[in-house]
């Protein structure tokens, strides 16, 4: 690999690094935040408001069924949608970025 | 089916038949895995050439064992709605995984987490307390497999429980000593489509019963017992409880050292990333046919039955699978039970193996100085140690309860493993002291905690209360974990971690030095 020292510099200094390391730690935390906010809520919500997921939607159906079996489904499309953003904004700019390092 | 008959317990033709099928397989692939698995890379990480797909599918194979099969699907037959609620604790952890940990995981490291923890501090230290951590986890966990595996063979096969437990070990020891990771990963694809699989068709047979409506399946449930199965029950009776075996099994997932030397195998982070979104849906789609097949067990074969095989249920799967499939499928469900715990076993060997040689041997005691061979040879024997070691524990355990250590092994993932994994990724002020006490701290309190709650405390030694309050000890052991790991690392003083953050910082995003 032949970096130099001074390139090395420039890249971690530039205005475009910071915002891809950024971009990427805010998408990540976002995401995070918003998974365990649907599991601690409805971790709450059996703690505190096991009636509501008692109600009927059905002759017998709770509401709880749909909203544990949404919360395995909603965890699987998070990752989907990270898999979506990496794939197409985040890899474009580590792409140049390593263009521009190493002259692949 | 009101006169229930089971040949549980009785040799099975198919399950016998079927089993050996799958250890034939395995161990022809083991066998032309063996030419391919020369060097250390291909020991650890199957050269890394494995795809985000087929890594996928062996990250699901590592993390559905047996008893998220058995035990899950028991607990929904038993208690209804309450096992979804587990599950769900389950998978929550896979998005995090993707968000926090694989892309710079795979960048950063090398064989074992302990190489991204270790990256920019001092070797030795380092290693020594994050193999505490990964050593800890690793063997609390083959305890509950190995014990597993005996109970559950010598109820499925009707063979004496030593003998299963041999059977296990020494299979299990030819995939990794001569296949490696390449093998080990193969066993995890081939288990994790046979369950999958299996599970699938198990679904499929239940609901015929019920005009191919899973909703007909719940209504007969409500009316058969109560309406009370299809809301949450008695399960979270304590919020702090439940947060704090949810926190143990979310970031628990994110520190099991099984899972993550996974990401070692795919070429590239972006790889990594595709094999948690295969992963996570593949677990999660597991997760929904075990509720569906718990309800089977609970309406087709009855709670009566269930719970007089095995108190916590863990015969429900089988037990519709013969109710709805005859002998054969349920051989074939026997066998596939059998298959997941060789497999989640194997792939806990080999990770305990790598901490013994590439951590231990290779970065602490040889200062990373050693040939290519000498590593390969080291991490052979380490793999007899552990094979030796997990069998010993099989037999030293048996009759014993330790349902505590699968709870043990997620919390100290959660408590030592994971804090120290995410700091060192995230966080520019770690030092090698942060981390080393954040570690020690993590599974030190989780260890002594969990003695001291009702989980061993009243379950096992039979004290009237626990001096402990919750059933898990992640809630107090995991953010106290992060707080000493913060406050040692602001305390000392370490320039040469702060400044190699900045250049690491080009692999960790962009990949630029990447093994």
């Amino acid at each position: 690999m032949s970096i130099q020292k001074t390139d090395l510099a420039v890249i971690l200094q530039s205005d475009r690094f910071k915002e891809l390391v950024n971009k990427r730690w805010s998408v990540s935390i976002s995401l995070t935040t918003i998974m365990l906010v649907v599991y601690v809520g409805f971790i709450l919500l059996i703690a505190f408001n096991k009636e509501f997921l008692a109600t009927k939607i059905g002759e017998h159906i709770t509401i709880g069924i749909p909203i544990g079996i949404g919360i395995i489904i909603f965890a699987w499309l998070l990752t989907g949608i990270y898999v979506r953003w990496a794939n197409s904004s985040y890899d474009k700019t580590v792409r140049e970025m390593r263009k521009q390092l190493l002259d692949e | 089916m009101e006169n229930f008959q089971t040949s549980l317990g009785e040799p099975n033709i198919a399950s016998i038949l079927i089993f050996f099928a799958f250890v034939g397989v395995t161990l022809y692939i083991t066998y032309w895995a063996a030419k391919k698995t020369k060097t250390t890379s291909e020991f650890y990480a199957a050269d890394r050439s494995i795809s985000g797909f087929k890594n996928g599918l062996a990250l699901a194979g590592d993390y559905m064992s047996a008893a998220s099969f058995l035990g899950i699907a028991g607990m929904v037959a038993l208690k209804g709605y309450d096992g979804l609620i587990y599950s769900i604790g389950f998978l929550v952890g896979w998005p995090l995984v993707m968000f926090l940990i694989a892309e710079p995981l795979r960048n950063l490291g090398k064989f074992t987490f302990s190489d991204v923890v270790a990256f920019r501090l001092k070797q030795t230290p380092v290693r020594v307390a994050s193999s505490v951590g990964s050593l800890m986890t690793i063997i609390f966990y083959l305890i509950a497999q190995m014990v597993g595996a005996g109970a559950l063979i010598q109820i499925l096969f009707g063979m004496p429980y030593e003998v299963a437990v041999i059977i296990v070990g020494f299979i299990m020891v030819a995939y990794v000593l001569f296949g490696g990771m390449l093998a080990t990963t193969w066993v995890q694809i081939i288990k994790a489509c046979l369950l999958l699989g299996g599970a699938t068709i198990l679904v499929v047979i239940t609901l015929g019963f019920f005009n191919f409506n899973p909703i007909t399946l719940f209504n007969t449930a409500a009316e058969k017992y109560s309406d009370a199965v299809l809301a949450p029950g008695g399960f979270v009776t304590n919020p702090w409880d439940a947060l704090s075996l949810g926190i143990a099994l979310i970031l628990g997932t994110a520190g099991l050292p099984h899972i993550l030397m996974r990401f070692f195998t795919v070429p590239d982070a972006q790889q990594a990333r595709k094999s948690v979104f295969v992963a996570t849906g593949f677990i999660g789609y597991f997760y929904i046919l075990t509720f569906v097949i718990g309800f089977g067990a609970m309406v087709l074969v009855g709670t009566d039955i269930v719970s007089k095989f095995d108190k916590g249920g863990n015969m429900a799967a089988l037990l519709l699978s013969e109710a709805v499939g005859g002998v054969w499928f349920y051989g074939f469900i026997a066998a596939v039970a059998f298959a997941t715990i060789l497999a989640v076993v194997a792939g806990l060997t080999l990770a305990g193996a790598s901490t013994l040689s590439h951590d231990l041997y290779v970065n602490v005691l040889k200062k990373g100085k050693s040939t290519e061979s000498a590593q390969v040879k080291v991490a052979r024997i380490s793999t007899l140690i552990l094979g030796i070691l997990a069998i010993s524990l099989g037999l030293i355990f048996k009759g014993q309860n330790v349902a505590f250590t699968v709870g043990l092994a997620f919390a100290i993932a959660a408590s030592a493993n994971f804090p120290s994994l995410v700091l060192s990724i995230l966080w520019k002020k770690f030092k090698t002291n942060g981390a080393v006490a954040g570690i020690l701290t993590g599974a030190l309190v989780a260890t002594i905690l969990i003695i001291f709650s009702p989980t061993v405390w009243v379950d096992i030694f039979e004290f009237e209360s626990a001096i402990f309050p919750l059933k898990n000890p992640a809630l107090i052991s995991m953010p106290l974990s992060f707080l000493v790991a913060i406050v040692v690392s602001l305390l000392s003083k370490e320039s040469q971690a702060e400044e190699s953050f900045e250049d690491e910082k080009l692999r960790t995003f962009l990949g630029i030095g990447a093994e």
